[in-house]
């Protein structure tokens, strides 16, 4: 009983938060130079891992699937495998992942830090509120950004899988390309942005309140900051099912 | 106001009838005392989980008084400050800020309240990742004032503190006391007509704890400001209780001690044993009482 009043109090915290976030964007101040100084540590500083993660989970996906492909003889429709999977599904949620491991984490630990040294309290008591001044620009970066990074981290997937599959397997590019293109269909791409944007708003929420709830000292900053990649990690991949049934049904989405 | 300080300002405990809401003057007859407080405290309970914070605590700061609250650590001094400033909420009672019931005010209700209040946290509570300029700035910036009229107050509150030196220092580069006199003067901007002090002095040598009260007795005796001064150290008290500020005939300010002058310094102090006011009223008395917890506090042993 205890376990699932903390969970509907968490959740509870964690949707007042998105809440009073969102509503504070329409009254003055707003912090737009916060909102871009958050997407570029965010969108720009988390470049490097996502795009590498790209690469090589594409590469990867040829390295393993293209030996099922020769024995069914359907290696010309390399391209379209790693394109479905990487589109639909492993750009999304592994670039999500990798932020919420990054920007996660930096997150919570940085309101942590801040709750802890009393900071939070200060803002407070000078008159602004840190929903709107910290939770809100991190939020709607995260949102902005993830989406972008996603559709980054898909192209150097495909290019990698490209790659790959000429180097090790001695497949014509042009052969790849084109099954690429036969392969993905405009909801898929529009399913692989969707769903980065709920991704974004759920490891912004809960680093922010992992963060901003951050009790017991240094110690607690650490534990908040574990629980805030875990949680984050863990309801991407929860809501990552059913927002894939939600978009598969939406979109009228039928077996290939 | 802080530039022209003037000599009759020190003991301001008279208040006018200008000052009385209207709803309090009828009960103003009977209780002549009873003058719009700057800070009321009504019966005021406070626990987490078990533990009890606050149990029925009632007192009220009136305007120009500094009160010092005295106590051991985890007896419910910081919480007393935070309930003011709501950033917590009690369980019971009532806290009035000028003669406004602010207990049930909304975080957005608060933010009114607030800044009328100036807040000196423990450690100072800078913005590790603002200057010292743009801490002190912080309301001005939030409020969106021009530039230059920040920049000019953010240099007189500096002065106030003695810190014009260090406006473009990171807080990580400065010591313990200077942190704490930025934390005033960030506090002090806007001209609040009550600050809190939460332990201002604690962890710092004695000639800067020092320095930390003569600002609290200048802003008491030269500002008219309403102030509660959290702390557990006795050589504050006897600062703030027995000395005070007035400026002499060439505009400086100096500090003078009361000694055998009938002068009413406007500190009282306020004791607070495991959640529960054990003691009010003047240095004199607290220095007369025989109560065993108080004399503990102040020997030590």
């Amino acid at each position: 009983m205890n376990l699932l009043k903390k969970f509907l109090f968490e959740l509870q915290e964690i949707t007042n938060l998105i809440i009073f976030a969102f509503l504070g964007l329409f009254k003055s101040p707003r912090y737009l130079k916060e909102i871009i100084r958050q997407m570029d540590l965010i969108g720009v500083g988390s470049l490097p891992i996502v795009l590498l993660t790209g690469f090589f989970t594409g590469g990867v996906l040829i390295l393993q699937t293209y030996p099922t492909l020769v024995h069914y003889g359907a290696q010309a429709e390399a391209g379209r495998a790693v394109a479905t999977s990487l589109i639909r599904e492993l750009g999304p949620v592994l670039s999500a992942l990798m932020v919420s491991g990054r920007i996660g984490s930096a997150i919570s630990a940085e309101l942590g830090a801040m709750v802890v040294s009393q900071q939070i309290d200060a803002m407070r008591a000078l008159g602004t509120d840190p929903n709107r001044k910290l939770v809100a620009p991190r939020i709607i970066a995260l949102i902005l950004m993830l989406p972008l990074l996603t559709v980054a981290a898909d192209v150097f997937g495909l290019l990698g899988g490209g790659i790959v599959a000429k180097n090790l397997y001695g497949l014509d590019y042009n052969l790849f390309i084109t099954s690429v293109r036969n392969g993905i269909t405009t909801e898929d791409i529009l399913g692989g942005i969707i769903k980065p944007l709920f991704f974004g708003l759920i490891i912004g929420s809960v680093s922010c309140y992992k963060g901003l709830s951050t009790t017991d000292g240094t110690v607690g900053v650490g534990r908040s900051t574990t629980s805030a990649v875990v949680l984050s990690s863990i309801v991407v991949i929860i809501f990552d099912f059913f927002l894939s049934r939600a978009i598969q049904s939406i979109f009228d989405i039928k077996p290939i | 106001m802080f530039s022209q300080p003037t000599e009759d300002a020190a003991n301001t405990a008279e208040v006018t009838e200008e000052e009385l809401a209207p709803t309090d003057l009828e009960d103003a007859v009977d209780e002549p005392e009873r003058v719009v407080p700057a800070i009321e405290f009504r019966d005021v309970h406070l626990s987490f989980e078990d533990n009890k914070i606050l149990d029925g605590i009632s007192f009220t700061v009136r305007r120009g008084e500094t009160k010092v609250i005295l106590g051991r650590s985890g007896g419910g001094k910081s919480t007393t400050i935070r309930l003011i400033l709501g950033l917590l909420k009690p369980d019971s009672g009532q806290i009035l800020i000028d003669g406004e019931d602010i207990t049930e005010y909304s975080e957005i209700e608060m933010m009114t309240v607030r800044a009328k209040i100036g807040m000196v946290f423990q450690e100072g509570a800078l913005f590790d990742s603002l200057s010292v300029y743009d801490n002190v700035a912080y309301r001005l910036h939030e409020q969106g004032v021009a530039e230059s009229e920040v920049e000019t107050e953010v240099r007189r509150m500096l002065k106030f503190v003695d810190l014009e030196d260090a406006i473009d220092k990171m807080p990580a580069e400065l010591s313990g006391g200077m942190r704490r006199r930025v934390g005033i003067a960030r506090a002090l901007v806007g001209d609040p007509q009550i600050v809190l002090f939460d332990e201002p002095t604690a962890g710092l040598d004695p000639p800067t704890a020092r320095t930390i009260c003569e600002l609290a007795i200048k802003l008491r005796d030269l500002e008219d400001v309403s102030s509660i001064f959290v702390t557990h150290e006795m050589k504050n008290l006897e600062y703030l209780s027995s000395e005070y500020a007035t400026v002499d005939e060439n505009g400086e300010v100096v500090f003078e001690m009361e000694g055998e002058k009938i002068c009413l310094i406007n500190t009282e102090i306020v004791m607070l044993k495991e959640g529960k006011i054990i003691f009010t009223g003047k240095d004199e008395e607290f220095a007369a009482t025989d109560d065993p917890y108080i004399l503990k506090f102040v020997r030590g042993k």
